[in-house]
Parts: structure tokens; C-alpha cells; sequence
């Protein structure tokens, strides 16, 4: 197993998981099969950032990571 | 002071804008031509600081009239101003704050159409659009013309920053590639309010700012990201 951080932001934040700060996660792990796991419909995520450079779906999770999903935002 | 106040000396009027900005910078922004697109959350505030600062031209669009569902977040709207054209009282503002700054405005939307007519001049448009679809072709006709964007967008208490140089790939990078229609942003849900509206016009005001005085580090293929719940601030690589 290895930990990640894990952020939600806006819409998405509802679908926290408990110990999003120091979440266990199964080594090998996609950022597509956290999303399905932590049980955010797929189509809602817009933008990935892992230790703070945009990333896409297919990316296999490291120790220590950083994540960061969001919905996209359009208002002005 | 009142109407006198309009043949001020530039010294008089910007003083308490030095010496964080110098007369040479203050001069350079008084010969700058900023288009604003859109004037609800952002564009109002955004209206008002870049008058304010001393942007000696701006040009200000939006279609739309003010509706009681804006007084929540939109400085530029009143009670008695509902249904009136957001454009005209962005205008009114303006000069009301600064009559050097030389405006013009259209109550119109912008398409593919106008696009490039309006922002053909400018040297930085400010796109505080509230669709995703629009802020695509509003891309498309600024590379056309060689134009920096400065891009905000908002939904409740988050909100985002970038800017967008023409050779850049700007906003597929942060919406994904342009499909025929672009779904809205979570906005729709979340509706926005009033601080944080504000907090992202003046990060899109300061990058305009930096833009024309080339000056201070710029928000290139990066997105500023802040959400106020939790106080969060990132400034994440897009490339």
C-alpha cells in the first residue's frame, strides 16, 4: 500500500473520503481507478494536478503524492 | 474636489500609485488598450480596478442587462438599474471614476462574427465570459490577432486564473480539447459570490497589469487555483 493526499475542490468536494490527508491506496493505483474508488461519477472530473502539475487519467500514483481533481469551472 | 478633477496631472491622480508602479509605467499604462468581455462578476470589478489603476483605453462588452439575481455579487449593478444594459453603466462607472480613460462600449454578445473586430486593437483582453463555448472562440480570434488573454472564471467560492499568450494552447488545456458544444461549468450549480468574484478580478486585474508592463512573473500555461473554504492556493503547471 502506499499514501496519497487527496483534494477535491468545488463540487467534487462531497466525495471526500476520510483520511483524505493521508489516504492508503493500493500500489499501482490510476488516477481513473481513485476516481472510480472513492465514487466520483467519472464525467465530473475536468482537471487532474499531482504535486502540482496537470496530469491525465492513465497516471500510476506514487507514495507521497499530491492529488488534486476538479470539475470544470466556467462563471464569470 | 469634483469636476476639476479631470484635467488632474497624472502625479496628482496616481499618487498613491507610486512608487510601487514608476511615472514611466503609470505613462505606459495610460496609452494601453484593454477590451473587457463580459461584465457580471468579473467584468464589473474588473471594470472598476483597471479604471481605477489608470488604463487609458478600454473598451467594455456584454449583451446583457442587469437583473435582480446580480445583486449578490455584480458591483457595477443596482436596484435601479435592473434592466438596464450592463455595457452603459460599465461605461458610466468608468467615467464617473476616471473621465481620462477613453471608453467604448457594445451591448452585444460576441461570436465568431464580431470576435475578432472588437479585440483586433487591443493589448490584452480581459475574458470574463461566463461560457465555456464563447471563451474557446474568444481564443481562436485572439491568436488571429496577436492578443494575450487574461482568462477568469469562478463557480461559488473557487475560482481560477490564467494567462494565454497567442502561441500558447490555453484553454484545452484546462477544459479538455473543443468539443462542438462545451458543457457549462459546475456555476451552474454553485452559483457565485460576491468575495470571490472579486478576489479573481483583481488577480485577472494584477496579470493585466504585469501583462503590459511586462513585469513580474506571469501566469503562462499555469492555472491559478484558489478555493476559500479551505483556503486554498495553488498555482498549478499546466505544461
Amino acid at each position: 500500500m502506499i499514501k496519497i493526499e487527496l483534494k477535491l475542490f468545488v463540487t467534487l468536494s462531497r466525495y471526500l473520503p476520510d483520511n483524505s490527508g493521508s489516504l492508503e491506496i493500493p500500489e499501482g493505483t490510476t488516477v481513473e481507478k481513485l476516481i472510480f474508488d472513492v465514487g466520483i461519477p467519472k464525467e465530473l472530473v475536468k482537471l487532474i494536478f499531482i504535486n502540482g502539475k496537470k496530469q491525465n487519467r492513465s497516471y500510476q500514483l506514487k507514495n507521497n503524492d499530491r492529488v488534486g481533481l476538479f470539475p470544470p469551472v466556467g462563471g464569470g | 474636489m469634483g469636476a476639476s478633477m479631470g484635467t488632474s496631472k497624472i502625479e496628482e491622480r496616481y499618487d498613491r500609485n507610486f512608487n510601487t508602479l514608476s511615472l514611466e509605467e503609470q505613462k505606459t499604462l495610460g496609452t494601453s488598450k484593454v477590451v473587457v468581455i463580459g461584465l457580471g462578476g468579473l467584468g464589473g470589478s474588473v471594470c472598476e480596478m483597471l479604471a481605477r489603476v489608470g488604463i487609458g483605453h478600454l473598451t467594455l462588452i456584454d449583451g446583457d442587462v442587469f437583473e435582480a439575481s446580480n445583486l449578490n455579487r455584480q458591483l457595477l449593478s443596482e436596484e435601479r438599474l435592473i434592466g438596464f444594459p450592463k455595457a452603459q453603466a460599465a461605461k458610466n462607472r468608468v467615467n464617473a471614476i476616471n473621465s481620462e480613460v477613453k471608453v467604448r462600449y457594445f451591448i452585444e454578445y460576441l461570436d465568431e462574427s464580431n470576435l475578432y473586430e472588437r479585440i483586433k486593437d487591443a493589448d490584452v483582453v480581459m475574458d470574463c465570459l461566463d461560457s465555456i463555448d464563447t471563451r474557446f472562440k474568444l481564443q481562436k480570434s485572439a491568436q488571429q490577432a496577436s492578443i494575450p488573454i487574461v482568462s477568469g472564471a469562478i463557480a461559488g467560492v473557487a475560482g481560477q486564473v490564467t494567462t494565454i499568450f497567442p502561441d500558447d494552447k490555453g484553454y484545452e488545456l484546462i477544459y479538455g480539447k473543443k468539443g462542438r458544444k462545451q458543457p457549462k461549468g459546475v456555476e451552474t450549480r454553485t452559483g457565485n459570490i460576491a468575495y470571490c468574484a472579486f478576489f479573481v478580478a483583481a488577480l485577472q486585474s494584477s496579470e493585466c497589469l504585469k501583462v503590459l508592463l511586462d513585469r513580474g512573473d506571469i501566469l503562462r500555461n499555469k492555472l491559478l487555483i484558489a478555493e476559500l473554504w479551505t483556503n486554498t492556493f495553488d498555482i498549478m503547471d499546466l505544461v
